[in-house]
């Protein structure tokens, strides 16, 4: 059956044309079967040395072959199309601004300029790996090539700093998050900012009392009184302020310079130590305290998530960070 | 040096050079002529068929194959969901148990998109690049590659329907994946984005089964429709780079699979059930030059063939592992 079905093809046809030629640039080139029988032309006919140098840069082909040919290279051409459209289709929510995310800690970038940011990032999900309050996520096809970045939903999971040692920066293969930030002030992930004054309890004058952000909030914070190596959930802390100072309280910046001005830094490592201040609450001649963002915010997030207020009263503007250079 | 030359022709989509009638060893055309005389009984015919039905129904490569990866893709898995630190990270970057790793196709989208190499990268680059050239290259596609897995799904889906006429094969000129890898390392120069990551089912898949599925999966989705119903295993076969990258890295690589001319019947069982039939061409009737023939570095090394293969005329080989032992 083997031997009827496939009888031995053109084995001493020596004058062959090969299918070499034609398929050196880019295009259909013709399979190599048809060239077992082919028509010979005239000139093959009378020179048989002229026909061979001719046939190898141009093989025959017989006008179905050459159709067939004709409509692969269409096709090729159509899959082309679709397969530059769909890789450029990435780029459009770049002009959307649909990625503007908050990224984490060490995230190489220039205000929304995010380009070397996305280019250096693997999208492998290292740093959503290593992060003890699981604030990374990573993003998905609507962001384009974005897709697979790390970004933080402030709102509800911030980056409290709990890892203290940058553990997303140092799990981080390519470099996006960048290694030249080793402690978390030097963080500049964006800038907080008090978005409605209007609703702040702290403005208002008021205390609050209860769970921060109700009892099914699942976000955590690190609160070390409790237990300092691990984040224990929102919704289990309770706060009863007189006056309400939470995004002051739960600042991760302000909570190290406690801890260094009672001598204690965190980890034990003077160089976890704040060299400026983030927040404060200015207390106001009507009562009440005004929160102000100071150029030691890093825009970590912490407030904006443990705001009791809906929505938030002080939010993290991400095209914005405090100017001073990192601190070395 | 032949093998790397039709490596490398196989890759960039030209057909195989069909030997001359001096280009045959006379081993090669010795055997050939025996064939020739061999006389077609009924029992013989009778046992031919008998040894294609065995065939089909072994499995040996492809179960060895699935389950290296369908465990490879769950160690990611399970190292982030038990937080054991196996294998942390993804497909395209990962540390195993510590120590980087890097895609090779993904190392290559970021250091042309970022034009900075960081030494994490580096480490991670070279120890893949190591890695896949000890265990052939393009095995990455069939071995590890979790689209592959979905995609034969697909193709076996495809080829039923195809049998009744409800689906068609579209055939696209292989040369066209090379444009693609020249163009996507043109406009990756060119935009400082990694374009390719952005439609590559493979870190999608990875990523998906990791960190959770996303609408990202629909454009799998739509690969592996596309693949159902207008052109086999269209994907892998005319677009993808990763093949591309890890194919270079194959064509030194002396893991491969090896034909022997001596006594297969040229019946293209083999052929008829290759992701990539080009790179067994030398099984066609008349085609060998030499009665060992290793197949190029376009091959998957998935071993569906050698299964296949009812006179174990396919096997996989490595090169100079003789001569160590």
């Amino acid at each position: 059956m083997a031997t009827a079905k496939h009888p031995a093809p053109h084995l001493a046809s020596g004058t062959a044309p090969t299918s070499a030629a034609g398929a050196s640039a880019p295009g259909p080139a013709p399979r190599s079967d048809q060239g077992a029988a082919p028509s010979p032309t005239p000139s093959q006919a009378t020179s048989p040395a002229k026909a061979t140098a001719q046939s190898r840069s141009r093989p025959t082909l017989s006008p179905k072959r050459r159709e067939q040919s004709r409509r692969e290279f269409i096709r090729t051409s159509v899959l082309g199309v679709g397969v530059l459209g769909a890789t450029l289709a990435g780029l459009i929510p770049l002009a959307t601004q649909a990625q503007a995310r908050l990224r984490p800690p060490g995230a190489i970038k220039d205000r929304l300029q995010e380009q070397e940011f996305l280019a250096a990032c693997i999208k492998c999900g290292q740093c959503v790996q290593v992060c003890p309050v699981e604030a990374i996520h990573l993003a998905d096809l609507i962001d384009g090539v974005g897709i697979g970045t790390p970004y933080i939903q402030a709102r509800d999971q911030a980056c409290d700093f709990s890892c203290d040692g940058l553990q997303c920066v140092l799990a981080c293969p390519t470099g996006a998050l960048t290694h030249d930030i080793n402690y978390p002030a030097q963080a500049r992930m964006g800038l907080a900012r008090l978005s409605r004054p209007e609703a702040c309890l702290a403005v208002l004058g008021q205390g609050f009392k209860g769970q921060a952000r109700g009892p099914g909030f699942t976000g955590k914070l690190r609160y070390d009184e409790v237990d300092r190596w691990n984040p224990t959930q929102v919704a289990d802390q309770p706060y009863d302020l007189a006056l309400c100072d939470l995004c002051l309280r739960q600042c991760p910046i302000e909570i190290r310079l406690a801890q260094c001005a009672a001598g204690k830094p965190p980890s034990g490592d003077a160089n976890q130590c704040p060299p400026r201040a983030a927040i404060r609450l200015e207390p106001q001649a009507k009562g009440g305290a005004l929160p102000v963002v100071l150029d030691g915010c890093v825009g970590c997030g912490v407030c904006e998530m443990i705001c009791p207020v809906e929505p938030a009263a002080i939010v993290i503007d991400i095209d914005r960070v405090t100017d001073v250079a990192p601190a070395v | 040096m032949s093998y790397i030359v039709d490596s490398l022709r196989q890759i960039i989509g030209l057909d195989a050079v069909k030997p001359g009638p001096d280009d045959r060893r006379p081993e090669v055309v010795e055997i050939m002529t025996e064939k020739r005389k061999e006389k077609l009984t009924k029992d013989g015919l009778r046992a031919v068929e008998a040894g294609r039905a065995q065939a089909a129904d072994r499995h040996k490569w492809r179960n060895r194959r699935w389950v290296t990866l369908i465990i490879a893709n769950l160690l990611f898995v399970v190292s982030y969901y038990f937080d054991v630190q196996l294998l942390e990270g993804a497909l395209t970057a990962s540390r195993l148990v510590g120590f980087h790793m890097a895609d090779l196709n993904s190392a290559l989208q970021v250091i042309l998109a970022y034009k900075h190499v960081v030494l994490n990268l580096v480490i991670g680059t070279v120890t893949v690049f190591i890695m896949w050239l000890l265990l052939g290259g393009r095995t990455f596609c069939s071995w590890a590659c979790p689209y592959h897995l979905l995609a034969e799904g697909a193709e076996k889906i495809h080829l039923w329907l195809a049998k009744r006429n409800l689906a068609v094969d579209l055939r696209f000129h292989r040369m066209g994946r090379v444009f693609f890898y020249l163009l996507f390392v043109v406009l990756t120069v060119v935009t400082g984005y990694t374009l390719f990551e952005t439609i590559s089912p493979t870190g999608i898949l990875s990523r998906a089964l990791i960190y959770g599925p996303g609408l990202a999966l629909l454009w799998v989705l739509a690969l592996l429709l596309f693949e159902v119903f207008v052109s086999r295993r269209a994907w892998c076969r005319y677009v993808c780079p990763i093949g591309i990258t890890y194919g270079l890295v194959g064509v030194l690589s002396p893991v491969r699979v090896q034909y022997s001319v001596k006594d297969c019947h040229h019946e293209g069982d083999c052929r008829a059930i290759c992701m990539v039939p080009h790179v067994l061409d030398v099984t066609i009737r008349g085609r060998a030059r030499t009665v060992l023939t290793d197949i190029g570095a376009d091959c998957t090394r998935c071993g569906l063939c050698v299964d296949i293969c009812p006179t174990d005329s396919l096997n996989f080989t490595v090169k100079g592992l003789d001569k160590v032992l």
